[in-house]
């Protein structure tokens, strides 16, 4: 072979091809790149630093603790974080078990090679793009025209709509189908990272494949479990659209106390008073307020599952 | 010794926790199928039933109407007038006007972004530019819709000089904000998942470490960044409260970025609310839904699709 090629002459076209030209240093593409990374942090860092500047003023211990007045133009949104404490709550009762169920399938039980297993899959991530305006829709059709009407329609006829209306029982349903892909993918992060070895040690010691799930797979996938949850909460407090006809009122003067009530809640919140309001100057620090209560929920909460994850992928690396 | 020991197994067991956990896995794939089935359902009278028909028919919502005797025939969204009007060009021309500005808006800063984290980053700046994306990713879009409609809207109207403050191009930009993060993320990760031996190749060749990068790395992780690209694109289309809030959301048609527009998303949030079940209105809503539903379906599966063939072409060539 050596040979060969040595014998070979080479052809001057195939060398010119292969050279590179020299001395360029890439200032060009490294400064023009750099420069899109710096633009994206000033942006971020004027977003953040107007609703922070806008917002500190107004949030104190009574805008948090009570309720609005005068139509919305004073008082505080204790209703609003309550809804939404209530909604994401309920959401996690029904995401989590569904979602770490379905990544403990997908991971433990079947070949990713499966046609079923690939179906799934390619479900979960199609679910994850569906706009959530359409989740919305799909809540008022499904959860409270069909299950809801047919409900009632089944034990309360002629009573009116008792579950066939927007109630926070919908409306976190439908968070939680919109949050499900959370869940799944990042307890099925979790999962590989728990070495086989474990998992053989169980069944060497005569533990069946349920108890090995249960008993040792579960425990070791914790941290991916609460990081989707986490992430899963997250998400669901900071999304309107899906709850804009499922169940979020504009203002109520009692806070939920049945699951087909309706909620406040903090997005929606934002959103009435930033395009509703007849008075935008008078409500501007309350809405810079509820904003920046949203936005230090939020980042708080991803906060703390970047740490749980990266914790979890050391340890990953350290076995 | 005694808390090791696992309980006999029972089979019975063992066969229901099996089923019990296989049914989770279903959920996904029958909710996808579901959210399908319950928006089509509702929006099926366009092609049924006569009295909607009369009012909205396909030909109605896509062509021109001549909706007053001897009046020039036009496209025209006005579902509550005495003649309502049910043309969806206008909502579609605005949806692809606001989501083309911000993939104008987003993919340069994006693709520059990842670009440079994965080619010329040091690991410590790396590690400081994905937690900037992460935050950006973690703003919830009713609080991007607030920035761009208190802040960003107004900011335009000075720089540019625009008689109306709320347009295209406003929500077109807010609207890059929320798929940045989505365009870096799948362009870094296309990118750093490149084999280290064509690089390894390229540098043997006599290139330089960025010549590497422009010569090997992006051209071998194009499909990638095509479907951040791709990817984003459907998420601009689907998001909603973004426009809904930064648009102005006058259905008009026109070529130019500086009017308002009405989106198919917004156009969902901002009507279902005041709508009479079942009517031709609910009806021509539930089916601009489906219309999105399918859309971004069909971009997920695309998008998919794509770096699924990457990944399995990345790693071939390293074997």
């Amino acid at each position: 072979m050596i040979t060969e090629t040595q014998d070979r002459p080479v052809e001057k076209k195939e060398l010119v091809e292969l050279q590179f030209r020299p001395k360029t240093s890439g200032t060009i593409p490294r400064g023009l790149t750099l420069l899109a990374v710096v633009i994206i942090v000033v942006i971020l860092a004027v977003i953040m630093g107007n609703i922070i500047w806008g917002g500190i003023g107004t949030v104190s211990w009574k805008f948090l603790t009570h309720p609005p007045e005068q139509g919305m133009e004073a008082g505080g949104i204790f209703p609003a974080i309550f809804g939404t404490v209530a909604l994401v709550f309920l959401m996690v009762i029904a995401v989590v078990p569904i979602g770490v169920l379905t990544a403990i399938y997908l991971h433990e039980y079947t070949s990713p090679t499966s046609k079923m297993t690939r179906f799934i899959r390619v479900a979960i991530n199609n679910l994850a793009g569906v706009p959530s305006i359409v989740f919305g829709l799909f809540g008022l059709g499904f959860f409270i025209g069909f299950i809801g009407g047919g409900l009632d329609s089944l034990f309360y006829s002629g009573e009116g709509p008792v579950w066939g209306q927007p109630a926070i029982i919908w409306a976190s349903l439908t968070l939680a189908l919109l949050t499900l892909p959370v869940v799944i993918v990042s307890t099925e992060e979790a999962l590989r990272t728990i070495p086989p070895e474990l998992r053989e040690a169980s069944y060497a010691l005569g533990g069946t494949k349920l108890q090995t799930i249960w008993r040792i797979v579960i425990p070791q996938a914790m941290p991916g479990v609460l990081t989707g949850s986490i992430l899963a909460v997250s998400r669901g407090a900071g999304e309107v659209a899906p709850i804009m006809f499922t169940g979020a009122a504009y203002y109520l003067p009692y806070l939920p106390g049945k699951l087909n009530d309706q909620f406040m809640e903090l997005g929606y919140h934002i959103y009435v008073m930033a395009t509703q309001s007849p008075d935008v100057e008078a409500t501007k620090p309350l809405l810079y307020g509820t904003v920046l209560v949203l936005l230090a929920l939020t980042f708080a909460l991803n906060s703390i599952a970047i740490v749980i994850r990266s914790r979890m992928r050391k340890n990953r690396v350290g076995t | 010794m005694q808390e090791l020991k696992f309980k006999p197994k029972s089979r019975l067991r063992e066969f229901l926790g099996e089923k019990l956990i296989s049914v989770n896995a279903y959920i996904a794939l029958l909710a996808i199928f579901l959210i399908f089935a319950f928006v089509f359902k509702e929006a099926i009278p366009i092609f049924t039933d006569g009295a909607v028909q009369q009012e909205a028919s396909l030909e109605k919502m896509t062509f021109k109407q001549e909706f007053r005797a001897g009046r020039e025939a036009r496209w025209s969204w006005q579902p509550n007038s005495d003649i309502p009007k049910f043309s969806l060009w206008p909502l579609f021309l605005g949806t692809i006007k606001a989501a083309i500005i911000a993939m104008l808006f987003a993919m340069p800063l994006g693709i520059g972004a990842a670009v440079y984290s994965s080619e010329f980053a040091d690991r410590r700046l790396r590690e400081f530019i994905k937690p900037v994306i992460e935050i950006l990713a973690a703003i919830p879009s009713v609080v991007l819709g607030f920035f761009a409609l208190m802040v960003l809207a107004t900011f335009l109207q000075n720089v540019l000089g625009l008689t109306f403050r709320l347009n295209a191009l406003n929500a077109g930009i807010a609207l890059g904000l929320a798929v940045i993060p989505i365009v870096f993320t799948v362009a870094e990760d296309a990118m750093t998942s490149v084999p280290g031996s064509l690089r390894d190749a390229a540098t043997a060749l006599g290139a330089n470490p960025w010549q590497v990068s422009l010569t090997t790395v992006l051209p071998a992780a194009t499909p990638g960044i095509a479907a951040g690209v791709v990817l984003g694109f459907g998420r601009a289309v689907g998001e909603t409260m973004i426009v809904l809030m930064a648009s102005g959301n006058a259905a008009i048609v026109s070529a130019s970025m500086l009017d308002s527009v009405r989106t198919f998303s917004a156009t969902i949030a901002a009507e279902l609310a005041e709508v009479v079940f079942g009517s031709t209105h609910y009806t021509v809503l539930f089916f601009i839904g489906a219309l999105l539903f399918v859309f971004t379906f069909l971009i997920n599966l695309g998008g998919d699709m794509i770096l699924a063939r990457l990944k399995q072409r990345l790693q071939g060539k390293t074997s």
